[in-house]
């Protein structure tokens, strides 16, 4: 019995532990495309910032120096995306994937020029990380907490506060809020920004929290997982964070099920896990599994009458 | 169209708007080679010469380039329908698994002349069968299909992982790859075909693959420019309602697009498994598809631009290794930097200097 209470704590630990970096992201991505912004490229700022809050928090010491440089290196990176789609009306998937693209260069790049250790930052101990704060065992560090918080945050923000009210508008008719005489661009580059805030702190989150330095391509598809978590909660902030824990508990129960033969299916194998969050996602997005309707504006440029 | 967008002659258009959006990638990434504190005409130099400064050089370089003609043709296919197939690394990775799945059955029973050409069938057969999945649920169902398209990357590296580590790993073999093919399986390296009618160059990686990969340029050219299907699939990527007007079965139009998509992505399989690795491997598609969209962006979807765009990639890839290889600060991923801002300045960033242009060269009216 208490074998078995210890292995729930435990799976529920690993599952938080997994899920806080797709959650920071599911968030960020929320707030940007509830604005009409498709950000594909949530991968990329978190592996950006991952590695800009490692290399920061190596030649600092300090791990609250690494999480600013973290949010920075994202805003940046978010910046450019709203520069390109926002004022340029340019294709926000190209977009998306070009900085994805680039950070996944840019981070080896630089951590080889930097620390010539093949695209990896010196292991960060001490100091340097974010350390747990009430359960050593657990891993409970501060982005923890930030990351539970994030979710109240997102959903106060997005249905109760007049911001909310106006980024939900122009997602939809983005018209309807020019009209209004509301600036379209300012609202959109506040959500892209607000995106680049939590996807940094997810970036470093993984880099200085979760692990202890970054490697190259340490995302790992983890920001297209958060971007699956928003559609499985059909863009809404707390059946997304959900589905976050639903994505995390599988990641972390596919370590234990390796080579356990389950009764009645044999053994699943470790790829099938792995693959579950984008099957599930495809069958909710084939219509499956209820609808899903994405905000009617996401990935149209608005362009201003004169 | 606002008042800003005055047209400008067409050879700005066609000709100096592209060289613009190139010349600023490139401006950035000489700026990234400063900050890391090397010359960048000297990176530049040695770039240039181990992309083109020996024949075994250049017979890599125009290797990558294949790859680079099969996705670029890939996503410009799929572009000029409307549709954004990012899919492109899946589908040549499944484009993969049929291909060797039909060498392997094959290749002990049959001459060449018959398992060439039915490998290539079925590398293009398995990658159009992986577009067709997220094509129909666009078609049918309503799912985005840059979402599902990028999903399906990861469904494939996770089943191509799964099949190799447990169902096609050579028997006592420590590294997931499949028995190596027969000999009948491989596609004549160049430098073979060179010899043969008395040529003679360094060997390489490059094999006649790019035959077939500059018959499928032309082949895209006649099909979208040519045929009632190609002036379909444009029609129905400009505008869609006009498309429906105009007799156009927009889904039917989608399926046709995404597997002549898919199939030009499993060209990569053939030029990868039947010319260079012989055999069954992981991994094998990486990074392709990607840059595919760099390729087809910077190229504006046209089969000649597409080769001249896919030629500088391949040189970039090969001169980079080398430029990585004389200088150790700068890693061979300084070439996944320039996809990166290629992608942006010709894709996302396509107007940035049009206002420049404008200025310059604009009809006034």
């Amino acid at each position: 019995m208490e074998e078995t209470l210890t292995l729930v704590i435990a799976t529920l630990a690993a599952t938080l532990r997994v899920a806080t970096p797709l959650v920071l992201c599911a968030m960020g991505g929320l707030f940007s495309e509830k604005s009409g912004i498709i950000d594909v490229g949530l991968e990329g700022k978190m592996l950006m910032a991952a590695f800009f809050a490692a290399a920061t928090a190596s030649l600092t010491g300090s791990a609250w120096a690494g999480v600013g440089a973290a949010i920075l290196a994202a805003e940046v990176l978010a910046l450019l995306h709203g520069f390109a789609c926002i004022t340029h009306r340019g294709n926000q998937v190209v977009s998306g994937i070009a900085i994805n693209i680039l950070a996944m260069g840019l981070t080896v790049v630089l951590g080889a020029a930097w620390f010539g250790r093949g695209g990896q930052t010196p292991p960060l101990a001490g100091t340097e990380r974010l350390n747990p704060i009430f359960f050593p065992v657990a891993g409970d560090n501060i982005l923890v907490y930030v990351a539970l918080l994030s979710v109240p945050f997102a959903w106060w923000v997005i249905d109760r506060t007049r911001f909310g009210l106006r980024l939900r508008a122009v997602g939809e008719v983005p018209l309807a809020v020019d009209a209004a005489g509301i600036s379209v661009s300012w609202l959109r580059y506040r959500a892209v920004l607000l995106c680049g805030l939590f996807a940094g702190l997810a970036g470093a989150y993984l880099s200085i929290a979760q692990n202890a330095g970054f490697s190259r391509d340490m995302t790992a598809g983890q920001g297209f997982i958060a971007l699956a978590a928003i559609i499985f909660g059909r863009w809404r902030p707390v059946p997304a964070f959900g589905a976050c824990l639903a994505f995390g508990l599988l990641d972390a129960t596919a370590i234990r099920l390796q080579g356990v033969k389950l009764p009645g299916i044999g053994e699943v194998p470790v790829q099938l896990i792995q693959a579950l969050p984008y099957l599930l996602t495809l069958f909710l997005l084939a219509g499956f599994i209820g609808r899903t309707v994405a905000p009617k504006a996401a990935g149209v440029p608005y362009e201003k009458e004169h | 169209m606002s008042a800003s967008r005055r047209p400008l002659p067409g050879w700005v258009e066609i000709g100096l708007l592209p060289l613009a959006n190139i010349a600023m990638a490139f401006l950035l990434v000489g700026v990234i080679v400063e900050v890391i504190g090397v010359d960048p005409l000297h990176a530049l130099k040695l770039l240039v010469l181990g992309a083109v400064g020996s024949s075994e050089a250049i017979g890599y370089t125009l290797y990558y380039a294949t790859n680079f003609i099969f996705t670029g043709l890939a996503v410009a296919v799929a572009f000029h329908a409307g549709l954004f197939n990012i899919g492109g690394e899946g589908q040549a990775y499944i484009g993969g698994l049929g291909c060797g799945l039909a060498v392997l059955a094959l290749d002990r029973y049959l001459p060449p002349l018959l398992v060439i050409p039915l490998a290539i069938l079925a590398s293009a057969a398995f990658g159009a069968a992986w577009a067709a999945i997220p094509a129909w649920m666009q078609a049918w169902r309503g799912s985005h299909i840059v979402i599902t398209t990028i999903m399906f990357n990861f469904v494939a590296s996770a089943l191509m992982v799964y099949l190799m580590v447990n169902v096609l790993i050579a028997p006592g073999s420590m590294t997931p790859q499949s028995r190596g093919f027969a000999a009948s399986a491989a596609v004549p390296s160049m430098q073979a075909a060179l010899q043969w009618i008395g040529i003679a160059v360094a060997p390489s990686a490059l094999n006649l693959s790019l035959l077939l990969a500059l018959l499928a340029c032309v082949g895209v050219w006649i099909f979208l420019w040519h045929t009632p299907w190609g002036y379909g699939l444009r029609t129905m990527g400009h505008n869609p309602e006009a498309a429906v007007y105009a007799g156009t079965n927009l889904k039917r139009m989608t399926m046709l697009a995404m597997c002549l998509s898919g199939a030009l992505a499993g060209g990569v399989a053939v030029n990868e498994l039947l010319g260079v690795h012989h055999r069954l491997v992981l991994d094998f598609a990486a990074g392709y598809g990607f840059t595919g969209i760099a390729v087809a962006l910077m190229g504006r979807g046209h089969p000649l631009g597409i080769v001249l765009a896919a030629l500088l990639f391949g040189a970039l890839q090969q001169g980079g290794a080398e430029l990585a290889f004389e200088i150790p600060a700068i890693t061979r991923e300084m070439v996944v930097v320039i996809q990166g801002l290629v992608i942006l300045f010709s894709g996302a960033l396509v107007h940035l200097p049009r206002p420049w242009l404008q200025a310059l060269f604009a009809r006034r009216g």
